[in-house]
């Protein structure tokens, strides 16, 4: 093969990525890990993690990618900070572009992880950046001493109500049904919260407002009643879905878009895909747990997956 | 703090802007911000790559919170391109600098 082959090129810099870039650096497979400009992943928007072990006094998001990043690059993982133009998966060596630049390696671990729902109105997408936030860490400053609103009903809605308490006077809580998904430990938090209010069996069918936020159209989905709610911000956590268009045509996934590895059908190596030499984890595999530590923990496996694979490859090379 | 790039306040956001004879690109951004961090490196290579072109200048929101309000950011990062003192364009969230470079064509031109 020729020299610009790679061992193995890693998509994706979460925790699943940057773990898999850990272990495979650490095997000398000299990993090229294309990041994304989403770089980090979803932990980037986040504030305290408290559940990732050997953080007993809880660690930034951010910070804990920027620690991820540096041990993967301590071993020698070497980093493009870019998007993923297209790949090619159907011969081996498989091939990776940055837009015009090919990359080409034995093996590909996918690790693209997942991003947040958004509701998909239109006013939504008009008043993104002017009162409708992605991001409650990044811009939960902007809305000090006012009334906002957050959408949603698992850990990550709880999650982002309690931290936008610390500027705003009263964060709505805007749930479709009459209890949260959330854990218990987030729901005792939250119902303890004075700022937080809960709007239950409610779903917002409009964001109001001409240059900035001024409101949201609700509407009851038990007795239809619409309501009109004065908040100048709205942060939507309403689920994820998976980065994995990228790969349409290529890798088997779900319904939902999920990658679908071998582990799900109880299947070794795990984190194996329909493509022999193409490994998958974290939040693009994995919509059931979504948590740091079980990506990290699958990237790994997609790493001692590759790692394996590339040596049987070898070895039958070699005894060609 | 790195090369080619300004460092704007409250206080000399406005002297800058309008007395700047290049397109000049704001960053409105914050220390806890995530995606702040993940596009400040790629804003770098822009200012030292089309220095003469654009020049890049940031704004800790954190610190001058009335430029921010002025101009109505509300999420971050922003940028904002000023061309003769005036906005000419703004981008939300982070973007890469295939995307970026792309949004300032005009200028860049």
């Amino acid at each position: 093969m020729p020299d610009d082959v790679r061992e193995v090129i890693i998509i994706g810099s979460g925790p699943a990525g940057l773990t898999a870039a850990v272990y495979a650096a650490r095997a000398n497979l000299h990993p090229l890990m294309i990041e994304g400009v989403d770089a980090g992943g979803q932990l980037m928007l986040t504030t305290e993690v408290e559940n990732y072990p050997g953080f007993p006094e809880g660690i930034l998001g951010p910070d804990m990618m920027a620690r991820f990043r540096e041990q993967a690059e301590r071993f020698g993982t070497e980093f493009v900070t870019a998007n993923v133009s297209k790949v090619d998966l159907s011969a081996r060596p498989f091939s990776v572009w940055v837009d015009d630049e090919e990359h080409r390696s034995r093996a590909v671990i996918v690790s693209t992880g997942a991003r947040a729902r958004m509701l998909g109105l239109e006013s939504e997408a008009q008043l993104l950046g002017h009162g409708v936030s992605t991001c409650a860490t990044c811009d939960g400053f902007f809305f000090r001493d006012q009334e906002i609103a957050v959408v949603g009903g698992g850990d990550s809605a709880l999650e982002e109500a309690l931290f936008l308490t610390k500027f705003a006077t009263k964060v709505t809580l805007i749930h479709r049904r009459a209890e949260l998904r959330a854990s218990k430990i987030m729901q005792d938090r939250a119902f303890a919260n004075e700022r937080i209010e809960f709007l239950w069996d409610s779903v917002v069918e409009d964001v109001l407002g001409d240059q900035t936020l001024s409101g949201l159209r609700v509407r009851n989905v038990k007795t239809d009643a619409v309501s009109e709610l004065p908040v100048t911000g709205m942060f939507v956590a309403i689920g994820h879905f998976p980065n994995t268009n990228l790969f349409d045509g290529q890798l088997d996934r779900d319904d939902e878009g999920y990658v679908l590895t071998k582990g799900l059908a109880g299947e070794t190596p795990a984190t194996a895909t329909n493509i022999e030499g193409v490994f998958a984890c974290g939040d693009c595999v994995d919509h059931v747990y979504r948590q740091a530590v079980t990506a990290a923990g699958m990237g790994c496996q997609a790493a001692i997956d590759t790692e394996r694979w590339l040596e049987a490859k070898a070895h039958e090379e070699r005894s060609a | 703090m790195a090369e080619g790039i300004l460092y704007l306040s409250d206080d000399t956001f406005d002297e800058t802007i309008q007395g700047s004879d290049k397109p000049v690109l704001v960053d409105f951004w914050a220390e806890w911000c995530g995606p702040c961090k993940m596009i400040a490196p790629v804003l770098e290579e822009i200012a030292s790559e089309q220095g003469e072109q654009l020049q890049i200048a940031k704004l800790n929101v954190d610190d001058n919170p009335d430029a921010a309000r002025r101009f109505g950011v509300l999420s971050i990062p922003t940028l904002i391109l000023f061309r003769n003192g005036e906005v000419e364009k703004r981008l939300v969230g982070a973007k890469g600098k295939g995307q970026l470079l792309q949004e300032l064509s005009d200028v860049l031109a």
